[in-house]
């Protein structure tokens, strides 16, 4: 059929499955806002109130759904606003494809008005990215971003369309991409690696496995259980890995990292065998590199040859998708238990039992804290929400404390520690698990940085949860200033519009609860509530999340207070 | 770790930008592009970077996956300058009284086994391949005469064992 590029640019979004997009309009990209209308029964475009929260929604959406999230923008500061979204999605191995429009080609290097070279900015923090100038092109390049951008390790892909391309006509023919020359998307784990690393784990008398985002994004949960039960070896998670296994499993021993559980961090400088799936090492993971699980031979289950001895030494590299290689593996894993070992980390646990997370989660003092709020809303929801956090000590203290019963449930940004991340996402994430409860927690800095999106939320009634959690400050940054910078406190103080009255500018009915008597009715008057919701939390002022590693020291120097 | 000499060729096919996101890895990383050379390889439609960084082996490693990583990159290697025959080129245009003048610029030539390129009138240019040192060695000899440009080329290199693409490339 012969077709303008922009009705092709839908076509292509259709055959890819795609039915809802989000996005902002704007002269470059019109001719594709045009046919959207006209194509608005088949495929959903949801208005955001600034083109990066479209980036943020299209990953909450993806996070939750395994799918493509697509955003979709105009030129010159319409593009150069996708950036911070691309960023975090780069880093956290997101899947998206981003569409941008762009001058006609005739005016492309003019300076004309709302030209950038979005190519030449978003390079660094895209997985691929092409400038179509010719309607021709479109098929085959948007085929190619769908392929690229959730193939082997995911990540954003951004697709600059200039104008003259939308508006030119082609012979339409849509072929879905099944490979690229030059592109090995998922290399397969050799049967040595395969059986090197069984010989390693059979033998391991203190074997440790941290798993990461690798679980959830080649959906190898139920083989990753099978062969955590078969081994009997205790498991922590990373904070993209959380909720690949069931909180409760009572071999998921909790969380590694700077903020992570106290057993996980020093039992990484004891075990003799460290198993990592999915996961990157990253400098928030394991501290000094110097003193990281020297004593321990390393095993890495990874999809991306790169990260293999970028950080950490490994024994055995196993190359592959992380679902194929675990089950590869699962046969050649002797059925084993390590109940001293184990029991060495629930000793652990009883000490931070007793120094932190009683204090957190059952407090005594007046003041709310984050923990008690977290506690409570893991009794009402069951464990059964969706958590999409921001960036900062609500989320420091979510990933700790949240109770997850299924996958794909914890939706945060991690390696970028973009503020402003967790409403739009979790407008993306209840439109990608509509069944789902889905529950927004947010610092009261990083919501700031996107509150506009409660527009998105009003438009579209979408039924999110939103629990700020205000401690007047930039806590995090507080909290550094406090113990690293002698409680200097510069710019860190907020003074705060009334949040509730703002929620109640958009219709979104809202609630702001400071006393520990009416917080768990608060909580559950919210999750009861059918649609959109609002919940203030004021929480103690000044309240420090630990364990903490402090930057540059050893995993096993994490400090309780 | 010590700091050495490495020549990282880069199978890739041949678009726009490509250059850019290569080019980006090393800026991220704080880390100098010594020379750079693109051209055709040994295959159809295959473009070959070569480029030469004075690093660490693990930032060669680092980097040498972070290229092969990229989407339209085939096949990355990297050697040290033991592993390799390699040579730049470079052109020196001077003066052409000297070459009547200074009997000596004549010996040099020839010493140097540099090559006249052309002679005018006014100037004349001379090429010289070979190792940086030997190019360094004839440009401190002429400098002294006064030379009116010079140009050198990024390392070009080929290794001595094999680097097998064409076969990787049918594997795709």
């Amino acid at each position: 059929m012969n077709i303008t590029g922009a009705e092709a640019i839908i076509h292509c979004l259709l055959a890819e499955g795609v039915d809802l997009i989000y996005g902002y309009p704007g002269g470059a990209i019109m001719p594709v806002y045009d046919e959207l209308y006209k194509f608005q029964d088949k495929l959903t475009h949801i208005l955001t109130r600034h083109e990066q929260g479209a980036t943020h929604a299209a990953q909450g959406y993806a996070r939750v759904s395994g799918k493509v999230g697509v955003a979709i923008a105009t030129s010159g500061p319409g593009a150069t606003n996708l950036v911070t979204g691309l960023a975090d999605a780069q880093i956290d191995s997101t899947p998206m494809v981003c569409i941008t429009g762009q001058v006609g080609r005739h005016l492309l290097g003019t300076d004309a008005f709302q030209e950038t070279d979005i190519i030449g900015i978003s390079t660094p923090v895209t997985k691929w990215n092409y400038q179509i100038t010719e309607a021709s092109e479109i098929p085959e390049i948007l085929a190619k971003a769908f392929y690229i951008a959730r193939s082997g390790r995911p990540g954003p892909v951004l697709i600059d369309i200039t104008k003259n391309a939308q508006f030119e006509s082609l012979d339409f023919i849509y072929e879905k991409c099944t490979k690229v020359r030059s592109y090995i998307p998922t290399p397969v784990a050799s049967k040595e690696s395969l059986s090197e690393a069984a010989a390693l784990i059979n033998t391991a008398k203190k074997p440790f496995i941290i798993f990461g985002q690798g679980v959830i994004l080649s959906e190898g949960e139920k083989e990753f259980k099978d062969f955590v039960e078969k081994s009997g070896i205790p498991a922590a998670w990373t904070v993209l890995g959380l909720s690949a296994l069931e909180t409760s499993h009572p071999l998921n021993v909790g969380m590694v990292g700077m903020h992570g559980n106290y057993g996980p961090n020093m039992l990484t400088n004891e075990c003799d065998v460290l198993i990592t799936i999915g996961m990157r090492f990253d400098d928030r993971v394991t501290g000094n590199l110097e003193t990281y699980a020297k004593q321990a031979k390393v095993i890495h289950f990874e999809i991306d040859p790169a990260e293999i001895d970028k950080n950490v030494k490994t024994t055995v590299a196993v190359l592959g998708d992380a679902k194929v290689s675990l089950r590869n593996i699962l046969p050649l894993i002797n059925k084993n238990t390590h109940e001293d070992w184990l029991k060495n980390f629930h000793e652990h646990y009883e000490i931070e039992y007793e120094q932190v997370i009683k204090n957190d989660l059952y407090p005594t003092k007046p003041g709310l804290t984050m923990g008690e709020a977290i506690r409570i809303l893991n009794e009402k929801s069951g464990n059964k929400a969706i958590i999409v956090t921001d960036v900062g000590q609500h989320q420091m203290v979510a990933c700790r404390y949240a109770g997850f019963s299924q996958t794909k449930s914890n939706v945060t940004s991690g390696g970028l520690g973009t503020m402003g991340f967790a409403l739009p996402a979790a407008i993306g994430a209840k439109m990608g698990a509509p069944d789902r409860e889905v529950v927004a927690i947010i610092g009261d800095g990083g919501y700031q940085m996107t509150i506009q999106e409660l527009g998105t939320i009003f438009q579209n009634k979408t039924a999110v949860k939103i629990m700020v959690l205000n401690n007047e400050h930039l806590g995090m940054v507080r909290q550094w200033q406090e113990l690293f910078f002698e409680s200097r406190y510069a710019s860190t103080v907020m003074s705060n519009p009334d949040f509730v009255k703002i929620a109640a500018g958009y219709d979104i009915e809202a609630a702001r609860v400071s006393e520990r008597d009416q917080l768990a009715g608060a909580i559950e008057k919210m999750m009861a509530h059918k649609g959109p919701y609002f919940l203030e939390v004021c929480v103690e002022n000044e309240h420090n999340v630990f364990p903490m590693i402090p930057t540059g020291a050893s995993v096993s120097e994490i400090r309780l207070k | 770790m010590e700091n050495a000499w490495y020549t990282i060729s880069v199978y890739s096919e041949n678009n726009v930008g490509l250059l850019n996101r290569i080019s980006g890895i090393f800026l991220k990383r704080h880390i100098n592009i010594e020379s750079l050379n693109v051209s055709k390889s040994e295959i159809d439609n295959v473009s070959k970077f070569t480029i030469v960084v004075f690093t660490t082996p693990k930032w060669v490693h680092n980097i040498a996956g972070q290229i092969e990583k990229q989407i339209e990159v085939i096949k990355v290697f990297s050697h040290t300058d033991d592993e390799i025959i390699y040579q730049e080129a470079a052109l020196f245009k001077v003066n052409s009284s000297l070459l009547f003048d200074e009997r000596e610029i004549q010996n040099i030539i020839k010493d140097s086994n540099a090559q006249i390129v052309t002679v005018s009138r006014d100037f004349f240019v001379i090429s010289k391949s070979g190792r940086r040192s030997e190019v360094d060695t004839l440009y401190d000899q002429l400098k002294p005469f006064g030379i009116m440009q010079f140009v050198r080329s990024g390392r070009i290199a080929v290794s001595k064992s094999e680097m097998q693409i064409s076969s990787l490339l049918k594997d795709f």
